[in-house]
């Protein structure tokens, strides 16, 4: 009954969804306001029907209701409760479910928080959400229906992918989606702006908290999927160049381009017609992502629901989005006038190279996806393209990056003189050069030129940031919510530093082994001293599975002890368990591999890895500055104001 | 300056940033794609030699051998022929004979795959699809025209 009615409840969803699409777009183009005023009744009726569905099949976890193919197929009797919830979005039909809730809280948001934008944009903007809201639900019920049920109810569900069997996964999802989904929000903003012909600085001052939080939802949900594969997988390494990483990569640069030309359209109205179509690309990027990680059409760790029965649906969906928004584009960029200038020395002139570097760098990353599914459509032969491919192209695109967020920060809007940025900047300059040089050759292991490269470049971030502080801002301006715009850009630019820091220790100066130990053997790397004391069997609650015990020494003196975990679910997949002891300044981190003849001797993985939670810790600052940026106190204004005016109008 | 002169000098820079982010992808491209062979094609010399590809196919039931320390040896087959393959290191969690396995390496003078990376997927019932590609041939024993130029 319970699943009956959430198949229900995404048919009323749907129907909600067409009202929203048609009703308030119609009406604000002829200007009938009594269909204008459809739009946040049915997004918000919307969202509580598409709540009932997800409850129901939330509900059918929890209660075992095997009868449903979904349920059955991703989760059993034994898995903790935890698991059962995160289950819900642990494949395909069910993550996109989430997909749907997920944009009807953010389309609902839209009608809570934009009193301040005139109601037939508005309007608009709910309907092209609607729109998307449209062919999701469609999907759904045609080809990925969670509420499916099995004539033949078995007894026990088999269960849900042991890798997706741990915290860190369990949010990773719903996080990637807020910022996947968020980007509908711009997408909806710019197609809105294009259809009434409204391109002026105002819908990016709209547009612009919304793109911050989807794009700080996208940030820590790359994050924490980084840190899963770090400690889950086994492996040891923190990003793989995996193509569901790249989808998950590809829409953040172009979202984090967006967001710095957002920042010239509303302040300087330059921009407008690049502003539109980063908007167009970043939420086209975000479906491609969605559907290419679910649909199975890549090689990868991600793809376990695979159906290419699925893809004729989502290709035609992509295809009326993409297409659709890039026809009206083209219709319309030529009305865009941009009459703004700017000198060549000047900050509009940073943020250009900005958003050049950050599209060049994610096409190039497109293209390394893309190029073995072309070829193999082609019939070229079956390729992949390794890791290799795009260290050897992202490394030389982002570096110029790192370079030019100081001077980018200094730089005055219009013009500037390279006299004035040059003594503003000489000081960091120097210091970087020196303390950077300095680094890499007495506080490393070895001097190499990478470590002094990227010990300068982080050095520069970090004192030309805290020069443009001392020059720009005052002391106790940090909770002066007017200044949030600005620490927003501090705070996300030391997240830069924070983060070179960690990718160019640790690809640098880690030490890894593979090793045969015997209980009671040790291995030294370094300063550490890594003791076997042998394996012993234990059991979880779905899974029965060995639990090593190896002691660290840090230069003779017990440190700790780590236990590394090898998993052999009931389900029939084994797991392996990371043994981390984490630190500010190293990480030390053992695997089990397997065991070697009857003595009890085991194979072990065993890494140092300098600085590596600077990685996650420069993204989390990331995230925190958008966060910053997106509550400046000039949003919040803008909307008491229009609320102010349209009381006195009343 | 002129509005002229200043255009001219974004669109050198776009134009520069693009070149180089060309010669970047067309070298990298050229350097590290790595084709998928199957141990037929492995035998019949379709191979390019002295470079880096990845071999894919069943490891073959009975043939997994450990020797000193780390080293093992197993077989790749496509249940028309087979390669032997050495490798040096931790087996990923899903490797088992008569399982779906990729190896990335070179091939040896003697004939032996030597593999730096070797690739069993993180899913039970999920086969690499070059792999299920490569078995769907192997029953059209000696068919003619199997082979796509």
């Amino acid at each position: 009954m319970i699943p009956e009615i959430g198949h229900m409840a995404l048919i009323l969803a749907l129907s909600m969804a067409l009202l929203q699409a048609t009703l308030p777009v119609i009406g604000a183009h002829r200007g009938i306001s009594s269909w204008i005023a459809v739009a946040k009744p049915a997004a918000q009726a919307q969202l509580l029907f598409m709540t009932i569905a997800f409850a129901c099949l939330t509900y059918a976890f929890l209660v075992h209701d095997f009868s449903v193919q979904y349920v059955a197929a991703n989760s059993n009797t034994a898995l903790p409760t935890l698991y059962l919830i995160s289950g819900v979005w642990g494949a395909h039909e069910g993550s996109l479910l989430l997909w749907a809730l997920t944009l009807s809280i953010w389309t609902t948001a839209v009608t809570l928080f934009s009193r301040s934008v005139p109601a037939a944009m508005v309007a608009r903007v709910i309907g092209v959400m609607g729109m998307i809201s449209v062919g999701f639900i469609l999907f759904m019920l045609f080809t990925s229906n969670p509420f499916e049920r099995l004539p033949m109810p078995p007894m026990e569900g088999r269960d849900l992918n042991p890798l997706l069997q741990d915290p860190g996964l369990a949010i990773h999802p719903p996080m990637l989606y807020m910022g996947y989904v968020g980007f509908s929000v711009a997408f909806a903003f710019a197609i809105a702006a294009m259809l009434s012909s409204r391109l002026d600085a105002a819908w990016a001052r709209w547009s612009r908290p919304w793109t911050n939080i989807a794009w700080v939802f996208l940030t820590l949900g790359i994050v924490l999927g980084s840190w899963w594969a770090y400690y889950e997988l086994g492996w040891g390494g923190w990003w793989f160049w995996d193509p569901v990483e790249n989808a998950s990569f590809m829409p953040w640069l172009i979202g984090t381009a967006l967001l710095h030309s957002l920042a010239v359209t509303e302040k300087r109205g330059a921009f407008k017609a690049w502003t539109v179509l980063l908007a167009i690309f970043a939420f086209s990027l975000s479906l491609l992502g969605t559907f290419l990680v679910r649909s199975g059409v890549l090689t990868s760790v991600h793809a376990f629901a695979t159906d290419p029965g699925r893809g004729i649906f989502i290709l035609i969906f992509l295809g009326v989005v993409i297409g659709g928004s890039l026809l009206l584009y083209s219709l319309r960029a030529s009305e865009i006038r941009s009459t703004v200038r700017f000198n060549l020395l000047s900050r509009e002139t940073g943020l250009l190279l900005n958003n050049v570097l950050l599209v060049v760098a994610a096409a190039s990353i497109l293209l390394g996806t893309l190029y073995p599914l072309i070829l193999d459509a082609l019939g070229v032969g079956k390729i992949s393209v390794g890791p290799p491919y795009f260290n050897n192209v992202f490394i030389p695109l982002t570096l110029p990056l790192a370079v030019l967020v100081g001077f980018g920060a200094f730089a005055r809007w219009r013009q500037d003189s390279a006299a004035t940025l040059l003594r503003q900047l000489r000081l960091p300059l120097v210091a970087s050069l020196f303390a950077g040089m300095a680094y890499a050759i007495w506080l490393t292991p070895y001097f190499t030129w990478g470590a002094a490269l990227g010990m300068v470049l982080a050095f520069w971030v970090l004192l030309s940031t805290m020069s443009w502080v001392k020059a720009h801002m005052k002391p106790g301006e940090l909770l002066n919510g007017a200044s949030r715009g600005r620490w927003g850009m501090v705070v996300g630019h030391l997240g830069i530093a924070v983060f070179v820091v960690g990718i160019t220790l640790t690809s640098i100066y880690s030490s890894e082994k593979d090793i045969r130990l015997e209980r009671g053997q040790s291995y030294s790397m370094g300063d550490f001293t890594f003791t076997f004391e042998g394996a012993s069997a234990f059991t979880g609650p779905n899974y029965d599975g060995y639990r090593g015990l190896v002691a660290v020494a840090e230069k003779g003196e017990a440190l700790t002890t780590l236990h590394p975990e090898k998993r052999n679910y009931r389900s029939g997949m084994p797991m392996t368990e990371a043994g981390i002891d984490a630190g500010l300044t190293r990480d030390l981190f053992v695997a089990l591999g397997e065991p070697l003849g009857q003595e009890g001797a085991w194979s072990l993985r065993i890494y140092h890895k300098p600085f590596v939670r600077w990685i996650w810790l420069g993204g989390l600052l990331m995230a925190l500055g958008g966060l910053l940026a997106a509550s400046d106190r000039r949003y919040f204004r803008l909307a008491k104001k229009a609320r102010k005016t349209m009381e006195q109008g009343a | 300056m002129k509005a002229r002169h200043k255009r001219f000098a974004l669109l050198l820079t776009g134009v520069t940033v693009l070149g180089l982010a060309a010669l970047l992808v067309i070298n990298a491209l050229g350097n590290n794609l790595s084709y998928f062979f199957s141990p037929t094609e492995v035998t019949e010399n379709k191979v390019p030699e002295n470079h880096v590809f990845r071999l894919g196919g069943l490891v073959e039931p009975g043939s997994l051998q450990r020797g000193q320390e780390l080293t093992v040896r197993f077989s790749v087959t496509d249940n028309r022929n087979r390669i032997r393959v050495r490798y040096t290191g931790i087996l990923p969690d899903l490797f088992q004979e008569g399982q779906g396995v990729i190896a990335q390496g070179r091939l040896g003078e003697d004939g032996v795959f030597v593999a730096d990376e070797v690739l069993a997927k993180h899913d039970e019932n999920y086969m690499p699809p070059e792999v299920a590609a490569a078995l769907e041939k192997s029953p059209q024993d000696g068919v003619a025209g199997g082979t796509k130029p």
